[in-house]
């Protein structure tokens, strides 16, 4: 990184820490915080998309949906997260290559399943064998992603329609009275006032996002924790320029302090959002904000 | 071999009675079910106890966020910040190896560093500052005409809180105390994923579903049973909070009693 | 114009097939001096140099991967990975669900370390979760220890959690050395295993040959004993 940075062993004190800690290894690791908040920013809105998708099915009239939908949200909370990430993106990589070596490679002569392997046409691989490396990549993010909305979307989606069946039911009813057919009433009366009691659960459902991050590294994705860890263990001098004694104390230490920040900062913005959506709402806090006002 | 016969064997395994060596080759369903049944001992040891611990520090920390003394105020509102804003994988790295700091200065506390109550207590502390959080809540939804009232009543201080506002506190509090008691029994499987090292292959659930994985190379047997057992699991869960539910709410009318619905209606 | 569309994509993909498949080699990046990550953040050791040169001689390209021990074999049967190239004894179970080429490193002795030359072999002894050195150990009588990294294993006995630790030699022999006495070697070294060697599908027997008579050619110009010397020490057992 910088020109003195050549010879390590012979720098002391902040030139070595400044060295040090603009090696590529820890360049790596910067990197994967922005993997880590991307993905967050990504997830969070698949999520939700899971979880209302989740919602509106388990409300639906029509048996078999409804099934499916009570089925997913009842499955998917009932089991540790762990024991879904430690199989999920194995099971999901598995099922898009089926679908492609169904769709692109009808006449394939030989099993998918060849004893333990697992072998599709080259043109159904996910990706390509020779797709360049940061697609791989792409795609084992994308699977991450995929694994945690299912995941959480089904948590979502409890919070969901419990925020669905805690609107009113008198405004449901105005709706109907006024000749909106149920249709309407959903998108127009209970949509746009289920957030507010929705907010606080989604809120928290955030916060163990954010928290179920380190177990990023089961889905094969190189965290902010799977970097900690292999960058404070401790270094001999034969393998690294920079030998130092086990230091993750200090690694988890910034991680801890990074996680209570992002905390701090979500709560606040959180509040914020919960403030601006109680607004004219017909609950208590609405009420307390237009006597504030008044 | 008969499947009761690999139940005598292994079904107490993760407490260390039976057979000492696991299953090394012929991996049958039967060995697969009974031991990872089995390493669900502990997650249901380490669920219950720190249940039954943090509920009380729960209910001291609730209250110590709500008290008007800064000096109570303040470390109950940081215990639980640093406990709810960090992840708990990470709390587990820091307990070990403070105990083990701890176990080299005073040897008497070497049981910190064994699972069974190292990790204990962390699960203790960590599931005591979500549930205060869900209880001071709830504490500051108690309507305002409960208490007026409890005063009416002549009730004051402590039996005021005894008899008027606990009570409600627990009510309004309980669906969401729920929902941390399920999270936390499936917290239960970090323990000696990434915390703490396992003794004499003595291991929870997913330890034992992570053995026969890499075992047998094949994650789709052994994870699926896990997650059974842990639906099982969340159901009894559901079933018990669901009944104690239906106790803080046994006054009021039969229509406003919230119920935890575990059949969901499907015609209305 | 769909149609436009998907001849485009067919073109493409016949156009992809006709140059060189890409290997991925699959490896776990934490241990040393088989494996491991440099300061520049690349996947750096014995096996990355000899892997390398296979490549060449076999006329492939490579590229390297890293994934977590505990799911590296799962992940090579989904086809993530083409190989695995991960300090990997050959045994019998694993033989069993992958194939190996033949190995390029010999049966390796494992061996105790321990803070002190007396320390009681059937006391506790720490192991990496799903080596075969952790099957050894839960054999041996002795309390097995058992944590997710090599790291862990070794802090482990520095710290006095176990007795000793159960590992490669060659792994625990420049952390002895750099430990300024702290570490020891206890008791005789333990063979273990058939060698370490590459791991494949067992599909995959056309790349399995490729990689066999590329190992088999290091063997013959001796380059493959340059290699063990450079990186494990003149006294390393040698082909």
């Amino acid at each position: 990184m910088f020109s003195f940075c050549s010879d390590p062993s012979s720098l002391e004190g902040l030139a070595w820490l400044s060295c040090y800690l603009t090696t590529g290894k820890h360049i790596e690791m910067y990197w994967a915080l922005g993997t880590v908040l991307l993905l967050l920013a990504i997830t969070a809105p698949t999520a939700l998309a899971f979880g209302f998708g989740g919602a509106m099915a388990a409300r639906s009239r029509f048996l078999p949906v409804s099934l499916f939908g009570r089925a997913y949200i009842a499955i998917v909370r009932g089991v540790p997260d762990i024991a879904f990430f430690m199989f999920f993106v194995i099971a999901l990589d598995q099922l898009f290559e089926v679908i492609r070596h169904k769709l692109k490679c009808p006449d394939w002569p030989q099993d998918i399943w060849q004893g333990n392997d697992f072998v599709v046409c080259p043109e159904a691989k996910l990706p390509l064998g020779t797709a360049p490396q940061w697609v791989h990549e792409t795609y084992g993010f994308f699977l991450a992603v995929l694994t945690f909305a299912i995941v959480f979307g089904a948590f979502a989606a409890n919070v969901l329609f419990g925020a669905m069946r805690a609107v009113p039911r008198a405004q449901v009813e105005t709706a109907e009275a006024y000749g909106m057919t149920q249709r309407q009433a959903f998108w127009r009366i209970i949509v746009p006032q289920m957030w507010v009691y929705a907010l606080p659960g989604l809120s928290n459902l955030w916060m163990v996002l954010i928290k179920a991050t380190p177990l990023l590294f089961l889905l094969g994705i190189e965290d902010i924790v799977y970097w900690a860890r292999e960058l404070g263990g401790a270094k001999t001098a034969r393998f690294s320029d920079y030998p130092h004694p086990d230091w993750r104390m200090w690694y988890f230490l910034a991680l801890l302090i990074f996680y209570l920040l992002f905390t701090r900062v979500s709560e606040i913005v959180l509040d914020r959002i919960m403030r601006r959506l109680t607004r004219g709402q017909a609950t208590v806090a609405g009420e307390a904000q237009r006597k504030a006002a008044a | 071999m008969s499947c009761w016969e690999t139940i005598a064997d292994y079904g107490l395994r993760s407490l260390g009675i039976g057979e000492r060596l696991l299953p090394r080759s012929d991996f049958t369903l039967c060995q697969q079910f009974t031991l990872i049944g089995s390493g669900l001992i502990w997650n249901i040891y380490f669920g219950t106890l720190s249940l039954l611990t943090g509920f009380f520090l729960a209910n001291a920390l609730a209250l110590g966020k709500a008290a008007r003394n800064p000096l109570l105020r303040k470390p109950a509102e940081w215990f639980i910040f640093v406990f709810r804003g960090s992840p708990l994988f990470i709390q587990f790295f820091f307990a070990y190896f403070l105990f083990l700091q701890l176990k080299s200065v005073y040897p008497f506390l070497a049981p910190l560093t064994a699972a069974s109550l190292g990790a204990l207590i962390v699960l203790v502390l960590n599931t005591a500052a979500y549930s205060a959080e869900i209880f001071y809540g709830a504490l500051m939804s108690v309507p305002k005409g409960d208490i007026e009232a409890a005063d009416a009543y002549g009730l004051t201080g402590w039996r005021r809180f005894r008899r008027i506002i606990w009570p409600t506190m627990m009510r309004l509090g309980w669906p969401a105390y729920t929902n941390e008691a399920i999270f936390l029994f499936h917290a239960t499987t970090l323990v000696f994923f990434s915390g703490f090292p396992t003794t004499h292959q003595k291991g929870d659930a997913l330890y034992y579903a992570n053995y026969f994985a890499d075992k047998t190379f094949n994650p789709f047997v052994p994870y699926p049973i896990l997650a059974f057992y842990f639906i099982l699991l969340t159901l009894t869960i559901i079933g018990i909070f669901g009944a104690i539910n239906a106790r803080l709410n046994r006054h009021l009318p039969r229509v406003q009693q919230p119920r935890i619905r575990l059949l969901p209606q499907f015609l209305r | 114009m769909k149609k436009i569309v998907l001849t485009a994509a067919a073109l493409a993909l016949t156009a992809g097939m006709a140059s060189a498949q890409t290997v991925r080699m699959g490896t776990e990046g934490a241990y040393p001096p088989y494996n491991f990550i440099n300061d520049k953040g690349e996947v750096d050791g014995f096996e990355r140099e000899l892997g390398d040169e296979l490549c060449r001689r076999a006329e492939l390209t490579c590229e390297w991967v890293t994934n977590d021990w505990d799911s590296i074999i799962p992940n090579l049967l989904s086809g993530n990975y083409d190989t695995i190239m991960a300090g990997m004894s050959i045994t019998p179970e694993r033989d069993e669900v992958i194939d190996f080429t033949q190995p390029y490193y010999p049966p390796t002795a494992s061996a105790y370390v321990a803070t002190s030359p007396d320390a009681d072999l059937t006391g506790v002894i720490a192991a990496q979760t799903g080596t075969i050195q952790a099957a050894h150990v839960a054999e041996t009588g002795a309390t097995l220890l058992e944590f997710p990294t090599p790291d862990e294993t070794i802090n482990a006995v520095r710290n006095g959690e176990a007795d000793a630790v159960l590992a490669d030699k060659d792994f625990l022999v420049p952390i002895v050395e750099e430990s300024n006495g702290e570490l020891v070697f206890v008791g005789d070294d333990v063979p273990l295993g058939g060698g370490i060697g590459m791991g494949l599908r067992e599909s995959d027997t056309e790349l399995k040959e490729k990689f066999d008579a590329a190992i088999q050619s290091m063997k013959d110009d001796g380059s493959l004993n340059e290699l063990l010397k450079k990186w494990f020490g003149d006294d390393t057992t040698l082909f």
